[in-house]
């Protein structure tokens, strides 16, 4: 089935006055894949990124998410996508219960559903203690991870995760990739940007973009060999430079 | 509406959360009313009065007796040359200096006519304008005085024509300042803390990013400003609410119109200040800008009401600026339903135009409000 | 103090590339001064009135007539019965009606006595006591003028001198107060904001961890502000000059000296706001909520202080606003110099010297 592709981009563009910040990327993404969506900075990711969540409108091509085209439904787009930004993105002056109540209610959520769902995330990631607690007074890795949950309280079909491990420390970042492989397995796909080459290493594909355009796209796995080196590092050097 | 609902609360919670915030949002403005009531007034009193008596006679005496007794004057001193009596008031020392020329009370008897020389500080021009007609009723008492006690002495009374002008003051009889200015003032205490976090709310999410996050998710955003903005409408409601009861208990002003009807309308008015403040926050991009702006307007909004200085006496093009001025409608209402009793159909004017205002800004705050961009 | 150069040097550029704040904070006092030095005024011009007349003869017709013409007067309706007029003043169509006594002519010609009644919607007290002032003296003018055959003997003639303004212009009340709310609110607000704005981003730990002094720090990002502000007051003055007619009777240097002191004031104000607040959000309420009534009302600026209550008047003395206004006032109209204003300006300095130490000692306790 078509619907197999949960993202389809065709010649998408995006430009600030006479700058191309997105010039013509082309790529799909299917369902329950891990999708990384690599560049150096101010190479167009966020950019296009924003795009596809719908906050940014597109100068030209075509692109659908979830089955909605970005240009006419971008409001039943993010009814099926979960975003999480670089910015961190959850209030500090609400609770850790709160905040998932709150974006729980912005969702549609019925409040038995909030509290299935609060309850189930304090368990899995092992809240209680800080539940009731104001997000402000809580360390990083804990935030990202909850913010990450949250996006993912209104069961999406893509969630997008714009640099989610920056500034974490290995071992939050390893269990936080440990939920997104367990998120994908469930059928949600994810589209993550990361500056991590490591990182890059555990996504099913890889897309690097360079200068607004996608100059390689492949399984990391394919994509060491077309550059003949050993790691993501080295191809995204070599890429980088040009 | 379930969505709002979400959104109500959680703003709700941030406000309480802030302790910072609290007092500044419900006590700093009751202690302002409490106190900044009385000092709006454009009574003169205790004008500083000096004399300089030339004559030492018991008339000029007693002419300086009466300004004494004369609830509006304080007398400073009495200085000895016009010099010391012109450097005292470049000092700020006096602000009104009697010259009692030296032959005064010779002159009056024998001419029967005197002359005074008073000079005024009219920086204040207004004050100014006040004093010298208190200057002039005292006089003008002086001279009937003498007159009674000279007059019967030279005789020939001839009866003069007098108009008889009887001031009566309606609804407010002593002439009671407090009366008039702590609706007034309440209006502005009301408006600026609906304007201020209106207008920074928005823009402070922004500023933080959760506005990206808000605005990934399917909420419209009609639901989004509306539960946003509900909440400062409560509070200034509540702040009106509190500000009446001060007003009773603390000041005394009378409430004759209808409770109702006050609050009718300012239900209608903060709308219009909330749609103000949404606007601004969606044109800023940082909270400084978006105070910057609302501080502008309010400071012209508060300056331009006739809450102060009267409307009428501005000049005719300045007058057509303060139709556009939410505060004025505010301001003239609470004092007309207040303190004369107006009834619906006296302040419709008012209402329609507050209704009309209401509705634009919220359309244009709505439609200005951009989820993609 | 290379670096602290190169401090200042980022301080101007980040103001500078803000091209809509730099538009804001100088677009706006232009704006303020031109719309308030023409706008406000508590002179009573044009008050529209009402007039019962109840006699309807020669007399009437002539004093309704002196009326009109006055400049403080326009009469915009006739009211025919006594019960009309409260509706007219509920709907705030007109501030007074002239009720004058049937048989008026007659009266004044048998008795030499007729009266008229001075009705004032008094919610506004100082309009209602003004028409009611200026009334009055109109027919008292018109009096005399039917009374210039008789000889009044006693007369004491007050003869008025009205100095410093003799025109009795309320643009030269106004001017110097309205001078004044402008450089207080945007130096404070400008500085407590800006200071709080780079806590809360998290810049101001990269800069007091740099090898500056937090002191200089602080007077780093102060410097552009004093700056800003002078042209400020540059731009306000001149326009007060050449728009308003304001003299300056008194020294323009020392004009200068006292509106530098009086920006150091308010800057040092807005540094202290900084230190009590954690947020823009909070600095903000605390300068406009906490600045804007009081400085407008206390300081001079439209209210006389000598008429306010005692403990108000002993209030008044901590609003810098109401010592700055003073020194305006006497440079501008009285051309003052230091021997009367030394006070003022000592008052001023301790002003800014205290906010100073207090936010520094606030700063010191919060790095310890």
């Amino acid at each position: 089935m078509q619907s197999q592709q949960v993202i389809e981009v065709e010649n998408l563009t995006k430009m600030f006055g006479a700058f191309k910040a997105v010039d013509a990327i082309t790529f799909n993404v299917k369902r329950g894949e891990i999708f990384g969506f690599l560049g150096a900075n101010g190479a167009g990711k966020t950019t296009a990124m924003k795009m596809l969540i719908g906050i940014s409108n597109p100068t030209s091509g075509k692109a659908k998410v979830a089955g909605f085209d970005v240009f006419t439904k971008a409001e039943s787009i993010k009814k099926n996508i979960g975003y999480m930004s670089q910015k961190f993105a959850l209030y500090d002056d609400l609770t850790v219960k709160e905040n998932i109540t709150f974006f729980g209610g912005i969702y549609g959520l019925t409040r038995a559903q909030i509290r299935e769902k609060t309850t189930q995330m304090i368990a899995d990631l092992a809240l209680q203690e800080v539940a009731g607690q104001l997000v402000g007074s809580l360390p990083l890795g804990w935030k990202q991870k909850i913010s990450f949950s949250v996006a993912l309280l209104h069961s999406p079909k893509v969630v997008f995760l714009d640099e989610p491990t920056g500034g974490v420390d290995p071992i939050t970042r390893r269990q936080f990739w440990e939920m997104i492989y367990k998120t994908a397995n469930n059928g949600t796909t994810v589209f993550v940007t990361t500056h991590y080459m490591d990182e890059a290493e555990y996504c099913d594909r890889v897309s690097i973009m360079v200068d607004g355009k996608i100059e390689a796209l492949d399984t990391p796995k394919k994509l060491k060999e077309q550059f003949g080196v050993k790691t993501m590092n080295d191809v995204f050097l070599k890429l980088a430079r040009g | 509406m379930k969505r709002i609902g979400y959104i109500v609360q959680k703003e709700f919670k941030q406000i309480f959360r802030n302790k910072a915030m609290l007092p500044i949002i419900f006590v700093m403005p009751l202690i302002q009313l409490i106190i900044l009531s009385n000092a709006a007034t454009f009574e003169v009193k205790n004008i500083k009065f000096s004399y300089i008596d030339h004559d030492h006679s018991s008339n000029s005496r007693a002419l300086i007796e009466k300004f004494n007794v004369s609830s509006y004057f304080n007398i400073i001193s009495g200085f000895q040359s016009q010099a010391l009596a012109s450097s005292a008031m470049l000092d700020g020392e006096v602000d009104v200096i009697l010259e009692i020329p030296r032959h005064f009370e010779r002159d009056l008897l024998g001419d029967k006519y005197a002359q005074l020389g008073i000079t005024i500080n009219a920086i204040d021009g207004a004050a100014a304008g006040v004093e010298s007609v208190y200057i002039n009723q005292i006089v003008q008492s002086f001279n009937k005085e003498i007159r009674v006690a000279l007059m019967q002495k030279t005789a020939v009374s001839i009866m003069p024509i007098t108009i008889e002008t009887i001031p009566l003051f309606w609804y407010n009889k002593t002439l009671n300042y407090k009366t008039f200015m702590v609706p007034g003032i309440l209006v502005v205490l009301v408006t600026m803390i609906t304007l201020f976090l209106s207008g920074m709310n928005i823009v402070r999410e922004k500023e933080i990013g959760t506005l990206e996050q808000i605005n990934v998710t399917p909420i419209r955003k009609g639901q989004f400003i509306v539960g946003k903005l509900f909440p400062f409408w409560v509070i200034g409601m509540a702040l009106l609410s509190v500000g009446l009861v001060i007003s009773k208990l603390i000041f005394d002003v009378p409430i004759v119109g209808s409770l109702g009807l006050m609050y009718f309308y300012t239900s209608i008015y903060i709308l219009v200040i909330l749609g103000i403040g949404l606007f601004i926050s969606n044109y800023t991009e940082t909270q400084q800008q978006a105070m910057f702006i609302a501080w502008f307007f309010m400071v012209i909004f508060i300056l331009m009401s006739g809450l102060f200085t009267p409307i009428e006496s501005m000049p005719q093009w300045a007058q057509v600026l303060t139709e556009f001025n939410p505060i004025k409608y505010f301001v003239e209402v609470m004092r007309m339903v207040m303190l004369k009793g107006s009834s619906l159909e006296d302040i419709y004017p008012q209402l329609a135009k507050t209704m009309a205002y209401a509705l634009a800004m919220n359309g244009l705050a709505v439609w200005s409000y951009k989820k993609t961009n | 103090m290379n670096r602290f150069r190169g401090f200042i040097k980022k301080e101007f550029y980040h103001i500078f590339r803000d091209r809509r704040s730099l538009f804001i904070l100088f677009g706006m006092p232009i704006a303020q001064i031109l719309l308030f030095g023409f706008a406000i005024t508590n002179e009573i011009n044009n008050v529209d009135i009402g007039v019962l007349d109840h006699a309807k003869d020669a007399t009437t017709e002539e004093i309704i007539n002196k009326i009109s013409t006055s400049k403080y007067f326009s009469i915009k309706e006739f009211i025919e019965r006594e019960a009309d007029i409260e509706a007219a003043f509920q709907k705030g169509e007109i501030k007074a009606v002239l009720n004058f006594e049937k048989d008026f002519s007659r009266n004044l010609v048998k008795d030499h006595r007729a009266t008229i009644q001075i009705i004032t919607d008094a919610t506004d007290p100082n309009t209602a006591n003004t028409i009611s002032n200026y009334t009055s003296s109109i027919l008292r003018n018109y009096q005399q003028e039917l009374n210039t055959d008789i000889n009044m003997p006693f007369q004491v003639i007050p003869q008025f001198r009205m100095v410093y303004n003799p025109e009795l212009k309320s643009v030269f009340m106004f001017v110097p107060g309205v001078m004044t709310i402008i450089l207080m609110l945007v130096s404070a607000m400008m500085t407590s904001i800006s200071i709080t704005r780079e806590k809360e981003l998290g810049t101001m730990e990269v800069l007091l961890v740099s090898p500056l002094k937090p002191v200089l720090v602080i007077v780093g990002k102060v410097v552009p502000y004093i700056f800003l502000s002078v042209i400020n007051a540059i731009v306000i003055v001149v326009l007060s000059i050449f728009v308003f007619k304001m003299p300056i009777q008194g020294s323009l240097l020392l004009l200068g000296v006292v509106s530098v002191l009086f920006i150091i004031t308010s800057l040092s104000l807005g540094i202290l706001i900084s230190t009590v607040s954690a947020t823009q959000q909070t600095a903000m309420m605390i300068s406009l909520m906490g600045l804007m009534l009081p400085t407008i009302l206390l300081s001079g600026f439209i209210f006389p202080i000598s008429s306010m209550p005692m403990a108000l008047q002993v209030i008044s003395n901590i609003i810098p606003a109401k010592w700055f206004i003073v020194l305006l006032k006497g440079i501008m109209l009285k051309g003052v110099g230091m021997g009367c204003l030394w006070k003022e300006t000592l008052i001023l300095l301790g002003m800014a010297l205290f906010f100073i130490l207090v936010s520094i000692r606030k700063y010191k306790t919060r790095l310890e």
